[in-house]
């Protein structure tokens, strides 16, 4: 199998299956519960916390363990948002931001708020001017995914971070779904002060995540209840979840600078070995792009053609992301950099972990361009 | 970043005289210690500064850990260049560029080496004029500059410092002797035992524990509140008294406004034997004049009056919120306010005697089989040594 589809969620790593049944198995108690058997499960608990805010430099109070990237963007977005409605009703954010972030922000212009959609270039990048152009004195929040989603664009998270350091009323939420662990952010340097992780795009358990509150940020809650998450985020805590997701975190740091060295080294030679083949539109920036991911349009063949006969060779890529791939129509983000619908709907994208090896990417490119090739003589 | 070197300079260590060479030792041992999670990184002792050679760790990490070390008053990052001047205004320029957030600068150069041909004056009227010349986003603030860029010309090498980073102050640990200190889990005492580390003391800790009134998570909050204490000294003591049965006769013999009065003479009582036996010189306490009905002047009186050994109050003239502040910097604020019952809270009486009278209390002592409560508590300690590096614990391989 060659797994090309590291963006839509990863393989679990051995290491945190072997965690999550332990701690289900034997730290199954409830750690709010006040018995010594709740106190082993609140002690992991802690510990994971602490070994989490470790890794990602900032406090442990600063960690809100939720259920993955949806419910970190909603709670970051819909939460400040309330929290901060009397303070103004201006909000801003990009047309690229992946669906949890862009729906929530739909929602709340249903409840009367006021939202900019930033535009993206031909690269699919923001850019810092048009964002000071949009910034008024009433905006309250400001949420930009670091890396897109679809084709791996790196947004000026630092640029527009610094500029808010200096504007305590707003509020800086990230998107850093698809750039954890693949483009390094500073936390506490950027001026952010809410980011989502998630944990399945990590090798960690389905149903893990983590948001990044700074400290002294407001959020109003999704769920009401009984107050765990320091009141965030009410709710009997995924301690399997949680404990395999803070040993994937840990595992996937370790292993950071080589795996991203490694991830360029495989752009390059996707970049290579997708400008021979004829007919290859690639649409991921060679610049602020992210190296796990590459875009590209096959001119004349619609992208779930050849999906489905990549995947009868055991090689599995997508269309464009997982959780609108269903929906029929071009996607959101190739639209918004100036692709036509037509083009749009012949892309792929290839998705890398820091475990892809060249020999796979050698397999993969050598039958793409048998294909590609063989689909361009039946379709003509 | 460009720096390669980190300067580390001592703070009342030098008003020390003769014994300055002592102290000196002790703080460049306490951060060899602290740095020995950086490998790379070589320490260096001189005559003024502790001289550490980064090596490619990070100094930013590196700086963090040196913050925290007690007797350190401020430390500097640096580079070294030769002693001519063309790299001497080279690397000036180097640290300019590297401060890049600064508006305005100030160079002040000394010469060390006193047969060096140009003066600190003209050395500062060359320097600065390089750094103005080239970097056309500065500009000279001799009074309150954004940027201070000293530079230090020595026999052999220059010195060129970035921007200073305060240290906490202190004496180094250890070298004002031992204290035993009663650390209850509240706000207050882990303030205490702070303060008490950062004047030299090496702190063991005393904690009274009343199980089943109390519980584990009890215990394991003054645990988490050692590990953190831990982290201002190298490693941390802490002793648990099983103080049930002691309580326990209290309850039943003694008139309840005098509970607390007496349990706190059993208190220090313990307490005082266990810092002979380790050889502590004095007791510490997280009081606070007046805060609660324990800490009275009578009541100071009526309790103090068992022992004779000094006992160090810190907190004495300090207010609740002051002590709530030092709590939140030292990062053990979060802990103490877990909710747990402690020694302390249970068998509370409604209405605790504000003014205790020694006679009283003694009176009510004699109902009470004293000596053998508090041999039986003092052997019945359980003594926990919180290590450097001992965050690995049961479940660590889960993680």
């Amino acid at each position: 199998m060659i797994y090309l589809d590291n963006s839509a969620t990863t393989q679990p790593y051995p290491e945190v299956m072997d965690t999550y049944r332990t701690v289900s198995e034997y730290y199954f108690a409830n750690p709010s519960s006040l018995h010594s058997l709740g106190g082993k499960s609140e002690h992991l608990l802690t510990r994971s916390r602490e070994q989490a805010a470790a890794l990602l430099e900032i406090e442990p109070n600063e960690i809100v363990f939720t259920s993955g990237g949806t419910e970190g963007n909603n709670l970051a977005i819909k939460g400040a948002a309330f929290a901060y409605r009397n303070r103004g009703r201006h909000l801003i954010t990009t047309t690229i931001e992946h669906a949890s972030a862009g729906n929530a922000f739909a929602q709340l212009e249903a409840l009367g708020f006021e939202v900019t959609y930033l535009p993206v270039n031909s690269d699919g990048r923001v850019s810092f001017d048009e964002f000071i152009k949009a910034y008024r004195k009433d905006t309250i929040l400001v949420s930009i995914m670091h890396v897109n989603n679809e084709v791996g664009t790196i947004q000026p998270i630092e640029q527009i971070g610094n500029f808010l350091k200096q504007k305590p009323k707003t509020v800086f939420h990230v998107d850093n779904v698809q750039g954890f662990s693949k483009v390094p952010l500073h936390l506490k340097e950027s001026g952010i002060d809410l980011c989502t992780v998630s944990g399945h795009k990590i090798h960690g358990p389905k149903g893990t995540g983590i948001l990044y509150v700074r400290k002294g940020t407001q959020l109003s809650p999704l769920f009401a209840g009984g107050g765990q998450e320091h009141q965030f985020r009410s709710g009997t805590e995924n301690l399997p979840g949680i404990c395999g997701m803070v040993k994937a975190l840990r595992m996937t740091l370790e292993n950071e600078r080589e795996g991203i060295d490694h991830l360029m080294k495989l752009q390059q030679q996707l970049f290579d070995g997708l400008a021979k083949i004829e007919g290859a539109v690639v649409h991921t920036p060679k610049h602020f792009s992210s190296p796990h991911i590459v875009n590209v349009s096959f001119l004349g063949i619609k992208s779930e053609v050849l999906v489905h006969i990549l995947e009868k060779n055991d090689i599995y890529v997508s269309t464009k992301s997982a959780c609108s791939s269903k929906e029929s129509g071009a996607s959101g983000t190739l639209t918004a950099m100036g692709i036509s619908d037509q083009e749009a709907e012949q892309a792929i994208r290839i998705s890398m972990a820091y475990e892809t090896t060249e020999s796979d990417l050698g397999v993969f490119l050598q039958t793409l361009t048998e294909k590609v090739g063989q689909l361009k003589t039946v379709m003509r | 970043m460009i720096y390669d070197y980190l300067v580390v300079r001592f703070g009342e260590i030098t008003l020390k005289g003769k014994n300055k060479k002592q102290f000196v030792i002790k703080l460049e041992n306490d951060v060899r210690e602290k740095l020995r999670q950086f490998p790379q990184a070589e320490i260096k002792r001189h005559f003024d500064d502790l001289e550490i050679k980064l090596n490619n760790e990070k100094s930013a990490d590196v700086l963090n850990v040196l913050k925290k070390v007690f007797g350190i008053q401020n430390i500097s990052p640096a580079i070294k260049v030769g002693t001519d001047l063309d790299e001497i205004r080279a690397g000036v320029l180097r640290v300019a560029e590297q401060e890049k957030g600064a508006q305005t600068f100030k160079i002040a150069a000394r010469r060390k080496d006193k047969r060096y041909p140009i003066h600190g004056s003209e050395l500062n009227q060359d320097l600065g004029g390089t750094v103005l010349r080239h970097c056309d986003w500065l500009n000279v603030d001799v009074h309150n500059p954004d940027l201070m860029i000293r530079v230090e010309v020595g026999y052999h090498e220059a010195r060129i410092y970035g921007k200073e980073v305060v240290g906490v102050g202190g004496l180094p640990v250890g070298t004002s002797g031992k204290v035993m200190l009663l650390l209850s889990g509240g706000i207050d005492s882990p303030v205490a035992a702070y303060l008490t580390a950062k004047r030299g003391a090496l702190i063991e800790a005393i904690h009274f524990q009343s199980p089943p009134y109390t519980s584990d998570r009890a215990k394991q909050k003054v645990i988490d509140l050692s590990k953190r204490l831990r982290e201002f000294g190298g490693k941390f003591v802490l002793h648990l008294v099983p103080f049930t049965n002691a309580q326990v006769a209290i309850r039943d013999a003694v008139p309840e406004d005098y509970r607390i009065t007496i349990m706190r003479r059993l208190m220090f009582r313990i307490a005082e034997k266990t810092a002979l036996k380790r050889g502590a010189m004095a007791l510490a306490t997280g009081e606070s004049l007046g805060q609660v009905a324990s800490q009275t002047l009578e009541s100071m009186n009526t309790i103090n009056a068992v022992t004779n050994l000094p006992i160090l109050r810190p907190l004495i003239a300090m207010d609740k919120l002051d002590i709530a502040q030092i709590a939140k910097q030292i990062d053990t604020y979060e802990i103490s306010i877990r909710p747990y019952e402690d020694c302390c809270t249970i068998f509370l009486p409604k209405a605790p005697r504000t003014r205790p009278d020694r006679t009283h209390a003694e009176r009510f002592e004699h109902k009470l089989a004293v000596d053998a409560l508090v041999n039986e508590a003092v052997e019945g300690i359980e003594t926990i040594v919180i290590d450097s590096g001992s965050t690995q614990d049961a479940v660590s391989e889960l993680l």
